[in-house]
């Protein structure tokens, strides 16, 4: 069996006497696409903030392909090859499309901190950008400033900052939170497609999403893991039934698709 | 699909035509009416009005590259401009003594390349100032800002062997080898040295703007946490722009050595660092030729206005006031407001509405103008009193309090009125 791609080993987590993050143990395979559901308050951003490094573990380990990042700064975690969306959208709103998908390009390709180049000689660059817009579908608007976009779009383009990058690792905090059905379906789509080959770790309150999305699925509840396996699996797992009460569980009976 | 994406490259940024319209026209520009002043044959008041604008310029581009790029508020910026300006005072001393003495390093090098040594200068009091400094953004940063400015100010007193106490230290730029045949001691040959790193400057600065440095910082100014996702530490982003920051007022306090032949610890004080922050602001931060409006703006009320009146600086605190409150785009946001207006589709409505604006704001002005005068003269119990165009206006005729209480009334109510039509309208 190959070093897993995220390996999360009796992570803890407390804010004071509350203890939000309690033993979970977790390992993604490479490639695996993995979504994690629970409950509102469930501790799933917290998880998130923990692996990509905005918060600091009380306990226990987070390895990425072998190597520990618990604790890192961000932007290390960032260079190591995960890259994370933001649940709410969380852009470069002064700027335009083109130039928030240059902002999440620019350290990949090595220009780092880099004060004696033109950023519009970066050719490299330029083709790398326009290349990420063409597959989120927003090169026609990628002149526009990000903070007109509607709403769709700005979630689509968090979605390309998160990938310029070229991190094999990307995590998607609520991609389609607030979408509409059609805009639902065109954002799985594009998730899909944007994340080939890749490792994704998703957070989703949209159970049709989940399940036509994830290989294996995660169910945290009160800082715990209660079960992991493939779709089928977790749809009849009666723990899982439990945690979710009324509408939620018939969502996940009913959308056997 | 990389294929399209290839072909698609040229059509996203901004074409060939428009670049240079954008941004190498303006540059252009700036270089011809350098060239161009000393045709018309200026007084040397004017001249050594220039040479101060040159200077401030820089300096207030140099501040905006925390302010309005980074969004880092600094109230110590004099502190960077001081520093590289001691730098470059105390090597035209070393330019002197090694021309007179044994010759060596400096002897070769010329009076014209001392904002070299100010950049140098400036850059390494930001970096070494800069490393506490910009860990944190926001108010901290502003506040420590403020702290390093009195310290360096205080110290400005008490090192008298670096800052020469309360007389400064004074040069002679009349030394050394000559460059481009300029000897630099008449006024008209100092200005082309200042108009030469004016140009730098500002040239400098806009490059900086356009490399991924410059484009990072603007990054982390609107959203640090996104950047940390990115792969860039925001800390490490604001510590170079600092530094760069440091270097090019330094280059400004190069070139006040020169233009000066003198520094005091006066230009490390608080002073000229609110007059700076002032010059950007005044100018509009948010717009890369703000500050050199600015800077020309206020350079111009400082040496010229305070002939006028001994009261600029209340006129100046007021200015800046009303900008804040009502053109936080400042006067480069003004025109480019004018400029959009004047050619859209209502622009006669537009027109009219800033013609009753500008009526509205030039009453009130007669009457805020009017009721300083008298006050300030009053004050100064010489006897004299306020007469503009001949007619007297004593603190205590009846005639002055009307000159004061008409013209501001009627230009609040005229501003209220257009601002109530504006509403109705929308």
């Amino acid at each position: 069996m190959s070093i897993p791609a995220l390996s999360i080993n009796d992570l803890h987590k407390s804010f004071g006497p509350a203890h939000i993050i309690r033993g979970v143990t977790l390992d993604i395979e490479p490639g695996e696409r993995h979504a994690i559901i629970g409950p509102n308050g469930a501790g799933k951003s917290t998880l998130f903030n923990l692996i990509s490094g905005g918060y600091h573990p009380s306990k226990g380990s987070i390895k990425l392909r072998g190597e520990e990042i618990g604790g890192m700064k961000p932007f290390k975690i960032n260079r190591k090859g995960l890259s994370r969306s933001f649940q709410v959208s969380n852009i470069f709103s002064n700027m335009t499309v083109r130039e928030n998908v240059r902002c999440g390009v620019l350290y990949s390709m090595g220009y780092g901190y880099g004060f004696l180049r033109n950023v519009g000689n970066l050719h490299d660059v330029q083709r790398k950008t326009a290349e990420i817009l063409e597959s989120v579908d927003l090169l026609d608007k990628a002149n526009l400033p990000a903070a007109l976009l509607p709403y769709a779009d700005q979630r689509t383009l968090e979605i390309a900052i998160t990938i310029a990058g070229g991190a094999d690792v990307i995590m998607l905090d609520e991609p389609t939170a607030g979408m509409s059905h059609s805009e639902t379906e065109r954002a799985v789509a594009l998730i899909k497609q944007a994340t080939e080959g890749k490792t994704l770790l998703i957070v989703e309150h949209d159970m049709g999403v989940v399940f036509n999305l994830a290989d294996r699925i995660s169910v945290l509840v009160y800082g715990e893991i209660i079960a992991t396996g493939k779709p089928t699996e977790i749809r009849g797992n009666e723990k899982v039934r439990e945690a979710y009460l009324g509408d939620e569980a018939d969502a996940i009976e009913g959308d056997a698709a | 699909m990389s294929n399209v994406a290839t072909n698609s490259v040229n059509v996203l940024g901004p074409t060939g035509s428009e670049k240079f319209m954008r941004r190498i026209m303006p540059l252009i520009a700036l270089a011809v009416v350098l060239a161009v002043i000393p045709v018309f044959g200026p007084s040397r008041t004017v001249y050594s009005l220039l040479n101060a604008m040159g200077v401030n310029i820089v300096f207030a581009m140099s501040y905006n590259m925390l302010l309005g790029r980074a969004g880092l508020l600094s109230f110590g910026h004099a502190v960077y401009f001081g520093l590289g300006g001691y730098a470059a005072v105390h090597a035209m001393g070393a330019i002197e003594a090694a021309s007179y003495g044994d010759g060596g390093f400096w002897a070769s090098y010329p009076v014209f390349f001392l904002p070299v040594v100010g950049f140098a200068g400036g850059a390494l009091a930001g970096a070494v100032i800069g490393w506490p400094s910009c860990r944190r953004a926001g108010t901290p940063f502003a506040m420590i800002s403020l702290g390093v400015a009195e310290l360096i100010a205080a110290a400005g007193f008490m090192f008298g062997s670096i800052f020469g106490g309360e007389e400064g230290v004074s040069g002679d730029r009349m030394n050394g080898p000559e460059l481009f045949g300029l000897s630099l001691g008449p006024i008209e040959e100092v200005y082309w040295f200042i108009a030469f790193w004016t140009f730098i400057g500002v040239l400098g600065t806009y490059a900086f703007t356009r490399t991924p440095l410059g484009k990072m910082s603007e990054a982390t100014r609107d959203n640090p946490e996104r950047v940390e996702f990115v792969g860039y530490d925001p800390q490490k982003v604001r510590y170079l722009v600092f530094i760069f920051s440091g270097g090019f007022a330094g280059l400004a306090g190069g070139m006040a050595a020169v233009n000066y032949e003198i520094f005091t610890p006066e230009a490390l004080s608080l002073a000229p660092s609110g007059m700076v922050l002032l010059m950007a602001y005044i100018g509009g931060i948010r717009y890369f030729a703000g500050p050199i409006l600015g800077a020309i703006l206020l350079t111009y009320m400082q040496s010229m206005m305070s002939d006028y009146s001994e009261a600029w600086l209340l006129y100046l605190g007021l200015l800046f006031i009303v900008i804040v409150m009502f053109a936080p785009g400042g006067l480069a946001g003004i025109f480019v407001g004018l400029f959009s207006g004047l050619r859209g589709e209502d622009a006669g409505e537009n027109f009219r509405r800033w013609a009753v604006q500008v009526a509205g704001i030039v009453l009130m002005m007669i009457g805020i103008i009017t009721l300083v005068e008298v006050s300030v003269h009053w004050s100064n119990n010489y006897g004299e009193v306020f007469h503009p165009f001949g007619v007297q206006l004593p603190h205590d005729g009846v005639l002055t309090w009307a000159v004061i209480f008409i013209p501001f009334v009627a230009g609040v109510g005229i501003l209220r009125m257009a601002h109530k039509n504006k509403e109705g309208q929308a």
